[in-house]
């Protein structure tokens, strides 16, 4: 344990006070906590950093990609024809609804116009990749391979083919990091579908569950009821899945119920996902005037941040 | 010849890169705590070339790269590592298990010191992937020393200042 070494090393550190160095770091790093948790002023460096990490980040990736490579160009000829027909397959009875969907997206644009309601109708999806890269265990975080440079931003909704994913948090330029539906810190307005009631469900930091804490005793759900997206507070486009209720739970004593439920998306095996581009619905100018004759800024039209 | 800093660096980034290594859901919170590991090795064995400041770079890196509050890890790390500059000549004596010991020791305080932000942040949170890195890591740490040791000591040899 002991080398020769310890002399020479203990002679240079005597020559620095590491408690005044302590001293400093500590308060650089509680101004910056501070900084952090207060506000948005530390993004930017946030941002340079993590653009920075990148490179490292792909390279955590590449035996994951990989692999991926490998089992699509060694696959066997007679697999690959299995899969191409079922995929055909697929894609026609995905076409066949498609038909469905434009006469009844008509129908519902019809209505709306007559309630003289807007809608905010989901635009073109870009697919993105999260890359293999395993963040803080206690949360659910992911980094996918698109940024600002690809056109998202920050509070732009992520889908995958079962539902909603979660959200995008912070801009790194070529990457950006995104937040799961099943992070603590997220929530997502979410309706039920067969009566229309309007809740929130929040993550819990277990991948394989939602809860929803804001139902009251009398509220009608039950087991096996889906959740979609209500669209309410912008974040997310109305309409698309979220989760299955799972479990009812009045026993407790509370003034809510304790309400569980799956995600509809198959958050432990994300590969591929959806960027949402919302484009606003014809929107309904009443005339009056904005309560400021300044603009408002761009940041503060696009700041739709998880709940904290 | 002097010694390059580089392979503390390198070390670093092999140990970053260790922390973000995708594992399956199971043995998630078993990951071992490879940067807290690395810095107490450093800060133990070469104490006049990576301090405080060291760790609090290490520490930022790991707060972007795991997403956590900007400052989080850098605080818990500069802690550790301001520690053993005050301990190190003690540490570097004891027999390993005992020197073992000290190393989970300063592991829960850092993740007390984590878990302390967390909390005061409203976001406390006591999972097995809070204590799973401290457990998984005592019991590499015995491994990792011998494979370092070796490195440094062959650094150190083909170093002058050092005899």
């Amino acid at each position: 344990m002991v080398s020769s070494s310890a002399d020479s090393e203990a002679r240079a550190y005597r020559n620095a006070s590491p408690g005044l160095r302590f001293f400093l770091a500590a308060t650089v790093c509680l101004i910056l906590m501070y900084l952090d948790h207060r506000g948005t002023y530390l993004e930017q460096i946030r941002a340079y950093v993590g653009a920075s990490m990148y490179p490292l980040q792909i390279a955590i990736d590449s035996p994951a990609a990989g692999m991926r490579w490998m089992r699509e160009n060694f696959a066997l000829r007679k697999r690959l024809i299995e899969e191409n027909a079922a995929l055909r397959r697929e894609a026609l009875i995905a076409s066949a609804e498609l038909q469905r969907m434009a006469a009844l997206r008509a129908e519902n644009t019809r209505i709306r116009a007559l309630l003289d309601s807007t809608s905010r109708v989901p635009g073109r999806v870009v697919v993105g990749e999260i890359l293999a890269i395993d963040m803080d265990p206690l949360r659910h975080r992911v980094i996918l391979n698109r940024g600002g440079r690809d056109g998202a931003y920050v509070g732009q909704a992520l889908l995958d083919a079962g539902g909603v994913v979660g959200q995008i948090t912070r801009d790194r330029g070529d990457s950006a990091e995104a937040l799961l539906v099943t992070d603590p810190d997220h929530a997502v307005p979410v309706e039920v579908v067969r009566n229309g009631l309007r809740t929130i469900a929040m993550g819990t930091g277990d991948l394989e569950r939602l809860s929803l804490p804001f139902m009251t005793r009398n509220a009608d759900i039950m087991a096996g009821d889906l959740l979609v997206t209500s669209g309410l507070g912008g974040a997310f486009p109305a309409g698309y899945p979220v989760g299955t209720v799972t479990k009812v739970d009045g026993s407790s004593g509370d003034a809510f119920l304790e309400v569980a439920a799956t995600p509809a998306a198959s958050l432990d095996r994300l590969r591929e996902v959806l960027l949402v581009f919302q484009e606003p619905g014809p929107e309904i100018s009443d005339g009056s005037p904005a309560p400021d004759d300044e603009p408002i800024p761009e940041t503060a039209a696009v700041k739709v941040g998880p709940q904290e | 010849m002097k010694t390059p800093l580089w392979p503390v660096w390198l070390v670093m980034l092999l140990a970053l890169a260790a922390e973000l290594l995708p594992l399956p859901l199971a043995v998630q919170p078993l990951r071992p705590a490879w940067t807290t590991m690395a810095v107490i090795y450093w800060a133990l064995m070469w104490p006049g070339r990576f301090g405080v400041w060291s760790a609090l770079l290490v520490g930022l890196f790991v707060d972007v790269a795991h997403g956590s509050l900007l400052g989080q890890h850098a605080l818990s790390l500069s802690l550790v590592a301001y520690l053993i500059l005050k301990l190190h000549l003690q540490m570097r004596v004891f027999p390993l298990w005992q020197l073992t010991l000290s190393v989970i020791a300063l592991m829960f305080l850092e993740v007390f010191v984590l878990l302390w932000i967390d909390g005061a942040t409203g976001r406390a949170e006591f999972g097995p992937g809070r204590w799973g890195p401290v457990l998984a890591a005592s019991l590499f740490w015995p491994v990792m020393m011998a494979g370092m040791d070796r490195l440094r000591e062959r650094l150190e040899r083909r170093d002058s200042s050092f005899s």
